[in-house]
């Protein structure tokens, strides 16, 4: 597909962020991803001559970084924490069970397009242990069945929403496209804090 | 009198907690137009007075470092905000940017005005999507109401503020591979002196904080440094965020000042869950040495950890049971650091390979005794020869779990495999059976 001039003056309204062009690469690979879901040549190459790079150098920063991927992920990207705390807390077994639910493994995708699965690193919600992520959105104290439940919910084009998140969970290029730093109206959606993130005020209401 | 001093979190439990509305109701960017009434240097001094120290992990006095950067050299100064939040167990500040992100926005806009920087970025990690668009909104709300941009409040004081996601590495944390990383390269650290105050990004005077310590600068100035350090120990000034996971009853954030106990904070959380014991915890994630049952009265401050063996790091408590195999969570630790290390360094690099290795030997039963020892006398050489601190942290599960537990790991040995159920030890083991 080629590069539009919509494309073309959104690259141009991130470089302008920065004091020197060379910081937009990591946003330009996020919206690069938000294009055609992974990065390709085509970007690489279309990012290096923007910010008048070697191609190279560009590749050496994608590579560098689990999130941008070199070939497609599905429309739902799911992440299962397991890092030792979730690990521990039932993340082991939820990755199992996804991984044979739906007959893939590690950085694979279903043959229909829609899921893709990931071990993932400790992602910044150990106190709502354990943990899985979906295009980069939380989902909360997941058990290997809830798990089960939501890639068959994404499977079905009508997946469970995050639990601090949006109201209807986005599609990966949809996420993508956010993290390039375009806004889509969703961050009033979604709780303002979870039970667990509350613990200390409600403990002192409590009168503790 | 209660052991509870939410600040930050104060009106987490107000639903629209994160708008701008409801952060100028409840007071906020009253501190700011109050900091730009102020000469910049009795802003840094007031932080300095306050006592407040680095939130990240170090704990270094941030008046301190705000006052290193030089003024009058004609240079550009960055302020940068360090939103990494990676190190395993810490989850603070990501709730807390969710519940609350113009705390944070106020914090930057008057650490940029008291060291003089026109431009000031938010390194934010990259997988927490629902986490950018709160920040985002808010940074655009804050332009909208004229906190950010041009001649802010009529002061003339100008001030950019830019939100970089990251993208899934670790050691972006580190303050000098984040730099690299916000420059466009692989991120990957840098080797230090010169500093980051001196030259830090795009080889300019730089402030890098992370995001819990920027947040606390309003309520100082709002409230005055005295009332800061009236709360907290001698040397570990203030209030904080604990955040406790794990095998407790009611895990989750809270608010309190520096010293508090896990005892203490146990209570809060309902305990260690029903039917079970504490067997081992982190005071601050992951690359802060464990602790036991015995430490449960340990001051949870800079020096109370520091002197019982570990560090406060970013008190980020994860909670283990009796259920849970020493082996298994240290071996898992291993593996990340693993996979993390940026790979610049030699003793870093093959080195946690090498450590994966023998302990995943040993989680099944293979190898001898004398393995635990050459376990630590690679930790050895490893920890503190590298080119930077992920490397310390890779060793300190292993030379603290074997310290704690070598028991457990010779009995992995006699008994030719691990011990442990790891179904005992999930979420939903407690909650009846296996779901
Ligand atoms: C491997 C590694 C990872 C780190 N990760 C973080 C992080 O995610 N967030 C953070 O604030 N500091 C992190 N730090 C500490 C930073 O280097 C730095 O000390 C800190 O951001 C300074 O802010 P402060 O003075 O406000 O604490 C990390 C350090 C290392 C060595
Ligand atoms: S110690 Fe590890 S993470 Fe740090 S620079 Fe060396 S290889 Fe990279
Ligand atoms: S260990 Fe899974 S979110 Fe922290």
């Amino acid at each position: 597909m080629p590069f539009t001039q919509e494309d073309n003056s959104l690259m141009d309204s991130i470089i302008a962020r920065y004091p020197r062009s060379r910081s937009a690469i990591m946003p330009l690979l996020h919206l690069a991803q938000a294009r055609d879901g992974y990065v390709t040549n085509d970007s690489i190459n279309t990012i290096a001559a923007k910010l008048n790079l070697e191609a190279a150098e560009v590749t050496a920063v994608s590579t560098f970084y689990t999130q941008y991927k070199s070939a497609p992920v599905g429309e739902y990207h799911v992440g299962v924490c397991i890092n030792t705390l979730c690990a521990v807390m039932g993340g082991d077994a939820i990755y199992e069970a996804v991984a044979e639910h739906l007959g893939i493994g590690n950085n694979q995708t279903t043959s229909d397009g829609k899921v893709s699965l990931e071990r993932i690193e400790c992602n910044a919600a150990c106190d709502y242990a354990p943990v899985v992520m979906a295009n980069w959105e939380f989902y909360d104290n997941q058990t290997p069945q809830s798990a089960k439940d939501l890639v068959d919910s994404m499977r079905s084009g009508n997946p469970i929403p995050p639990t601090r998140g949006p109201k209807k969970l986005p599609t990966w290029k949809e996420n993508s496209a956010v993290l390039a730093g375009i806004n889509d109206g969703r961050a009033g959606e979604g709780v303002n804090a979870g039970p667990a993130t509350l613990l200390g005020i409600n403990a002192k209401k409590e009168g503790k | 009198m209660s052991k509870i001093t939410p600040v930050l979190s104060a009106a987490w439990d107000q639903a629209d907690s994160f708008t701008i509305e409801a952060y100028k109701r409840n007071g906020g960017y009253q501190a700011l137009a109050k900091a730009l009434d102020m000469k910049a240097d009795d802003v840094i001094n007031i932080v300095k007075e306050s006592g407040l120290r680095g939130r990240g992990g170090a704990g270094f006095p941030t008046g301190t470092k705000w006052s290193f950067i030089p003024q009058g050299d004609n240079k550009e100064h960055y302020f940068v905000v360090n939103a990494d939040e990676s190190e395993p167990g810490t989850c603070k500040d990501m709730p807390l940017l969710l519940a609350n992100p113009h705390s944070l926005v106020e914090g930057i806009i008057i650490g940029s005005y008291a060291i003089r920087a026109n431009h000031a970025f938010i390194y934010l990690r990259g997988e927490v999507t629902h986490v950018y668009r709160r920040v985002l909104q808010a940074v655009e709300d804050a332009y909208k109401a004229g906190y950010l941009g041009k001649n802010i409040l009529g002061k003339g004081f100008d001030l950019e503020l830019t939100l970089h996601a990251g993208a899934g590495a670790y050691i972006c944390g580190e303050e000098t591979a984040l730099l690299d990383s916000l420059e466009g390269f692989r991120g990957q650290p840098r080797l230090r002196p010169p500093f980051p105050a001196i030259a830090g990004l795009y080889a300019r005077p730089t402030v890098v904080n992370n995001v819990e310590s920027v947040a606390s600068v309003p309520s100082i100035i709002a409230n005055g440094a005295q009332w800061f350090a009236s709360m907290g120990t001698e040397k570990s000034k203030g209030y904080t965020l604990y955040s406790l996971s794990g095998h407790v009853n009611k895990p989750g954030q809270v608010e309190a000042p520096l010293g508090i106990t896990l005892r203490e904070l146990l209570e809060l959380a309902g305990g260690i869950r029903n039917g079970h014991r504490l067997k081992f915890w982190t005071p601050g994630g992951s690359s802060t040495p464990m602790f036991t049952d015995a430490h449960l009265d340990i001051p949870l401050d800079y020096e109370g950890v520091g002197a019982a063996g570990s560090m406060l790091g970013t008190k980020a408590l994860q909670i283990f049971d009796e259920t849970t195999c020493v082996v298994r969570a240290t071996l898992r630790w291993t593996e990340f650091y693993k996979h993390e290390s940026c790979g610049k360094c030699t003793p870093c690099r093959e080195g946690t390979w090498w450590l994966v290795q023998i302990l995943k030997d040993l989680e099944h039963g293979k190898g001898t005794p004398a393995d635990l020892d050459k376990l630590l006398d690679l930790c050895e050489n490893i920890a503190g020869r590298s080119f930077c601190a992920l490397a310390d942290g890779a060793a300190s599960p292993i030379i603290s779990s074997i310290k704690y537990f070598r028991d457990e790991y010779i009995h992995h040995l006699e008994n030719k495999g691990c011990p442990f159920d790891p179904v005992a030890s999930t979420l939903f083991a407690t909650a009846g059976g296996v779901k």
